[in-house]
């Protein structure tokens, strides 16, 4: 089967410092040779810390910036060949939601147009039913169709993130991709747009690249995680393999960094020392060795391949066969109590699987 | 009825109400009727969502709401002091000395123009005096006590020089340069990379058990609160709904709040199907319920709780809840 979107070592170095003749004299290796592939339906998650290069990924493969090298392919298509025609087919099948909800929707539009425009760019439903359409739409993330006339401004963050769900899926994507999206958001705000994203997944068969800071959101929406440190990808596996048994010590430091709510849980930390390098400048050999606690001298010197077991579980690291196993990084207890359990299944969940009317409409254009 | 957890706690809050008087006549209820307590030593985290009235808390301790259009009323007596109405003078001695605080934004609470040094030896001489070489000496220490390394060359940076997590340890280091009695940390890590958090907590951790002062951590992070807090204020549309020792009230939470609090953050050690919603929005403050401001929300609710505003009761030792429905264990039992 051949996977909906695949990336062959993908280069993007953005320009720091000119010299007075325009001559580029510093570098930011932003994404230095990343491969990775998200078959149809399946969400692939991009984790790692601020300027680690996870958002120009995400850019990169909308093409809303352009490659230094590397392959993009979209269906087995060469998508960096893809002329001005081709590419606007394309974002039809590929959209995106950003991260700040407030700043991704044009206040100077209401509601309604912002969902129509898409339509009309597209020329995909006549005009008279693009109403009834939008109307669809703004039922399939759980708002009310008579918000159309509404603005922006009017809407609380969650509202405004749906609005922009909504919008994406307005041209009948088969890829989203979603850069941080609940992280601007209150903690039970942002639960509603996750189990929104993984019911319009179910129901639309969606892929979805999820890029993100925050490990246990990723843990809970992701098929497949894959961790960014300083440009490269240190780590990628199925969720429940890296949550498990995480084998690169970067990857064992973010997850043991993770703060838990539950105060007597049992783990072992690993703090990381020192700050991280910049991007400018980043250290020889493997990125992460001056912070790492199990630095060798190969380490400083040769740069680790990404390296895939039988399992497609694959690791960037010199020390992957040596390193003793992950030790409760990711604390165990007997979770809460069958009483508790009553109580948060009393929260939600059941409503938002209930189907609100007009989606089995709705669900059903999109899989013409 | 008290919240007292030891004889003379360090910080008595009673009664605290905040009102905003907007420009077009109308009236925010930011905080109403907080009773909280702090004891020396402790550390009390203020939960809840954006808009809840924790900051507004927070700022009211400190003195630092603007006085034309904010009404406060209720009392906060620290150390002796009677916060509220202590005139300014007696402020400014008490803030940076033996109450400081540390802010959210590292990258916006440092004066861009002045050296680290400067802004640490600032805050020295103007509460402690001495000559600007002791003063220098002193910020070098707290430096090195933040754990920023080759000190005595970096107090000569100007913050854009250092990095996020470097900003933000320069802010503590200005916060304890007095030695304070009351350190009010305003989601100190929000802005910060997780690995970068965790080295931050690591260091609140060790300047607890060091300094012996009290702290308040302001977070909408439970993660963090069950990570450092010895005990936790939930707070709800300017009230507080739940207070109690931090295991209790992760183990057993009383106010249906809370409970849809924790069951919405996605859990690490299992995959669930679907995470707790809380349907609906926060009240309007400017008009809120008369009765229970979460009852709107609440799959619990009964006709009882739009009428009546439930008090903050004692559920069981130590753990108070303002819910007329708890304890919550008989309504799924």
């Amino acid at each position: 089967m051949t996977a909906l979107l695949e990336a062959d070592h993908l280069v993007k170095h953005f320009v720091a410092e000119r010299s007075l003749f325009g001559r580029p004299t510093a570098h930011v290796k932003a994404v230095d040779g990343v491969s990775f592939s998200v078959n149809a339906g399946e969400t692939l998650a991009i984790v790692g810390e601020s300027g680690c290069g996870k958002s120009t990924v995400s850019r990169l493969v909308l093409r809303l910036i352009e490659p230094d090298a590397g392959q993009l392919r979209f269906e087995g298509r060469d998508l960096l060949g893809f002329d001005a025609n081709q590419l606007r087919a394309f974002r039809r099948e590929a959209q995106i939601i950003f991260q700040d909800p407030y700043a991704s929707l044009n206040p100077r539009m209401t509601v309604g147009q912002i969902l129509t425009e898409p339509l009309k760019l597209h020329d995909l439903v006549p005009q008279a039913e693009r109403p009834e359409r939008v109307a669809d739409l703004l039922r399939l993330v759980g708002l009310e169709p008579r918000f159309a006339r509404r603005y922006p401004h009017e809407f609380s963050g969650g509202q405004r993130q749906r609005i922009a769900i909504a919008r994406a899926l307005a041209v009948e994507p088969k890829l989203i991709i979603c850069d941080e999206p609940v992280s601007a958001l209150d903690v039970s705000i942002r639960s509603q747009i996750l189990n929104l994203l993984r019911d319009l997944q179910d129901r639309l068969g969606l892929a979805y690249i999820f890029v993100s800071h925050d490990l246990a959101v990723v843990k809970h929406i992701a098929d497949r995680i894959a961790v960014m440190n300083l440009g490269v990808i240190v780590e990628t596996a199925r969720t429940q393999a890296l949550f498990t048994a995480p084998r690169h010590p970067y990857t064992r430091a973010l997850l043991s960094a993770i703060p838990v709510p539950r105060p007597q849980a049992r783990r072992s930390r690993i703090l990381l020392s020192g700050e991280m390098p910049s991007a400018l400048d980043p250290p020889p050999g493997c990125r992460f060795h001056t912070r790492c606690p199990h630095t060798i001298d190969r380490c400083r010197i040769e740069i680790p391949e990404l390296v895939a077991d039988a399992d497609g579980h694959a690791t960037a690291c010199h020390r992957t066969a040596e390193l003793p196993p992950a030790d409760a990084v990711v604390p165990l207890d007997d979770g809460p109590s069958p009483v508790l359990e009553k109580l948060f299944a009393a929260f939600g969940g059941a409503r938002e699987a209930s189907a609100p009317t007009g989606v089995g409409t709705v669900s059903a254009s999109f899989r013409e | 009825m008290t919240v007292d957890i030891s004889a003379s706690p360090l910080i008595a809050i009673e009664g605290l109400r905040v009102l905003f008087h907007g420009d077009d006549g109308r009236t925010t209820h930011a905080v109403d009727s907080i009773d909280l307590s702090v004891a020396h030593g402790t550390t009390l985290g203020i939960v809840g969502e954006s808009g809840c009235g924790k900051s507004v808390t927070s700022l009211a301790i400190m003195g630092l709401l603007a006085k034309q259009s904010t009404e406060i009323s209720g009392a906060i007596r620290f150390d002796g002091f009677d916060l509220l109405h202590a005139p300014d003078q007696m402020l400014r001695d008490l803030r940076g000395n033996r109450l400081a605080m540390i802010f959210q934004e590292p990258m916006t609470s440092l004066n861009p123009s002045l050296t680290i040094g400067e802004q640490i030896i600032e805050t020295i001489l103007r509460h402690r005096g001495g000559s600007r070489r002791q003063a220098r000496e002193r910020a070098i220490a707290l430096l090195r006590r933040v754990h920023i390394a080759s000190p005595e060359r970096r107090i000569d940076d100007y913050p854009h020089k250092l990095s996020g997590g470097m900003r933000q340890r320069v802010m503590i280091a200005i916060a304890l340069a007095c030695d304070p009695k009351l350190l009010i940390a305003d989601e100190p890590t929000t802005a910060l990379d997780v690995t970068l958090q965790a080295q931050i907590m690591d260091l609140m951790r060790e300047l607890k058990a060091d300094s012996g002062a009290a702290i308040i951590l302001i977070t909408h992070d439970l993660g963090v609160v069950a990570d450092i807090c010895d005990e936790v204020a939930v707070m709800y549309a300017g009230e507080i709904v739940e207070r109690a020792a931090v295991g209790d009230l992760f183990t057993s939470p009383q106010h249906p709040y809370t409970v849809g609090l924790l069951g919405s953050i996605p859990r690490l050690d299992r995959r669930t199907s679907h995470l707790a919603t809380i349907d609906g929005m926060v009240p309007n403050m400017t008009r809120p319920p008369s009765g229970c401001r979460f009852a709107a929300r609440c799959p619990f609710a009964e006709d009882a709780c739009s009428m009546t505003r439930p008090g903050l009761a004692e559920v069981s030792t130590a753990h108070w809840s303002r819910c007329l429905r708890a304890p919550l264990e008989r309504l799924v039992s």
